[in-house]
């Protein structure tokens, strides 16, 4: 057995509440073991029944270690497909199979760097534990979510909290200003000095945040979603092409050997373009 | 049921193993339980060079099963043996090494090689993949190709060291396939891989998971049936206690787990607990 701090653990959650904001739905679970093991960056692997084999893999949005329910946890669900949709319907009481946290998390940096995060629609959910976490080692963080549309955006009031400055970019210009990631970035990066920038959405938007990083001379992490058969690490189902430290191409799982690589190490254009991992 | 059991000549301490490609390297499964509680893992195919696998997506879900086509991704034999078999055997694991070869020459030596590495248990010759044509390996479509595979891997294993062959669940040619690769000296037979089907897009893929449980269960019970000395590990869709019982009452001396452990990794081991405490 494996005995780190971090293991994984895999257990039947309970639904605590559900609310649907937007287009979303954010669920929190009850989840004994996974909150004191999480990172940010980590996911969780749910099942959605038992006719559905493939599990869905879920950012961590938020945790409590302890409160008056216990160990919870909360997930962001954009209800696009058949197995979301079954997370979306959960009524409170519900029982769910949970496996985490999973995954390889942001690496932090040790010194109090200015940094910028960068979340598209749902995915900007693990953005908010990592503000908090980069917070408390007194880094600047500014924030930049973006959306196709505001109902696909993810609390954007919120974002304010848990950053000094946020830029808000939606696809309609329905809130924020009009345009995607790759049109204010650039300017982000400049007016934040920044030396770290972290990003979780599409890989197209991943793509374009790792390019503009290295124009701007900075390190990036981003957390790439592949289409996940186990989540686990078993099936070698999410291949992602990189470059390993050693200069060797290969190719490693999204899964366990990410989800969070850095920017500079993907090989982006031999990564096929998919249905993100929430979209199932 | 009495454990341990005999399985190719070897003393295994539970009847349930954990089938090729879905243990990973036996790192990630062993968050979830102890590897050496298992009768055996067995490894993803393993070839002589390095393999990159094939074009995403890879697998994709469909009812009660997955396709998948992997494509045979994996470090090579050097890696494997460097880094990922002492990590196994470290573990207390029975491992049988699942191997894919381009030629007889490939299987011959990966035959040798892991013949002389300390801690494996056996091999497990993969005579099955389902997207053979795309993979590249050596194409067995006839019985007698597997079995001079099985005869190529025979000969230059060490004595006492089982091959065990991994055949297609194919009810119309199992019996054929199980009977010729135990003449070419297989320990035991594997029935069966995941079954030859297309992914949404046309390219070939696997079929696997409790969507084939019936099938293969038909394909334990033939080879059992022709041939009652064989012994046969069972293998397609089991995740339960009672899948396992009936592979057993249909004559396998062990099973495999697979797909059931990507949809919840604990399944191998809970499999073990349970099969102990409620024989």
């Amino acid at each position: 057995m494996t005995t780190s701090p971090y293991a994984p653990v895999h257990i039947t959650g309970e639904v605590l509440t559900t609310r649907k904001v937007g287009a979303f739905r954010h669920i929190t679970l009850v989840a004994p073991g996974i909150p004191e093991r999480f990172r940010p960056g980590n996911f969780v692997a749910l099942s959605t029944g038992a006719d559905r084999l493939g599990r869905r893999a879920m950012w961590i949005h938020r945790v409590k270690p302890t409160g008056g329910y216990g160990a919870t946890i909360e997930l962001v669900v954009e209800p696009v497909g058949p197995g979301t949709r079954w997370l979306a319907s959960l009524p409170t009481g519900a029982r769910v199979e949970i496996t985490g946290p999973l995954g390889r998390p942001f690496a932090l940096p040790k010194e109090p760097v200015s940094c910028v995060l960068v979340g598209e629609g749902y995915a900007a959910a693990p953005m908010f534990p990592l503000a908090e976490r980069l917070r408390e080692r007194d880094c600047a963080v500014t924030l930049v979510v973006a959306a196709v549309d505001e109902a696909h955006l993810l609390s954007a009031l919120e974002a304010r909290r848990s950053a000094r400055a946020v830029t808000v970019v939606t696809g309609d210009g329905s809130i924020g200003s009009r345009g995607t990631v790759a049109d204010v970035l650039p300017d982000v990066l400049a007016k934040a000095q920044a030396e770290v920038v972290y990003a979780a959405g599409s890989s197209t938007t991943l793509h374009q945040v790792a390019s503009a990083a290295e124009q701007a001379g900075a390190w990036s992490q981003t957390a790439l979603e592949q289409p996940m058969a186990c989540g686990t690490g078993l099936c070698q189902g999410c291949a992602v092409p990189v470059v390993g430290e050693d200069g060797v191409a290969r190719m490693v799982r999204a899964c366990v050997d990410g989800p969070v690589f850095r920017g500079d190490r993907v090989r982006w254009d031999d990564l096929e373009p998919r249905v993100r991992v929430g979209s199932a | 049921m009495v454990t341990p059991i005999e399985l190719a000549g070897l003393t295994l301490p539970s009847p349930i193993l954990v089938a090729s490609g879905c243990g990973g390297t036996g790192r990630e499964l062993a968050a979830y339980g102890d590897l050496a509680a298992l009768g055996g893992f067995v490894t993803r195919s393993i070839t002589v060079s390095a393999r990159p696998g094939g074009a995403m997506p890879r697998i994709v879900e469909t009812p009660s099963g997955f396709i998948n086509a992997i494509g045979l991704q994996n470090p090579g034999l050097d890696h494997f043996l460097a880094t990922e078999l002492p990590w196994l055997v470290q573990q207390g694991a029975r491992v049988f090494v699942s191997i894919a070869g381009k030629s007889l020459g490939e299987y011959a030596e990966l035959a040798r090689r892991l013949g002389r590495s300390p801690g494996v248990a056996g091999v497990e010759v993969n005579l099955s993949a389902p997207d053979a044509s795309g993979t590249g390996v050596f194409d067995v479509r006839e019985p007698f190709h597997a079995a001079s595979v099985v005869s190529a891997v025979q000969r230059d294993l060490p004595r006492g060291m089982p091959a065990i062959a991994k055949v297609r669940s194919d009810v119309g040619r199992v019996v054929e396939s199980a009977r010729t690769v135990l003449e070419a000296g297989a320990a035991a037979v594997v029935v069966g891989n995941a079954f030859p089907a297309a992914l949404p897009d046309g390219r070939p893929g696997g079929l696997s998971g409790p969507a084939i449980r019936p099938l293969a269960l038909r394909c334990v019970a033939e080879v059992h049936a022709a041939l009652p000395e064989a012994q046969i590990v069972g293998a397609g869709g089991i995740g339960t206690v009672d899948d396992v019982r009936s592979f057993l009452d249909a004559g396998a001396t062990a099973v495999q787990v697979g797909t059931a452990l990507l949809h919840d990794p604990t399944t191998a081991t809970r499999l073990v607990a349970e099969l102990e405490d409620a024989p």
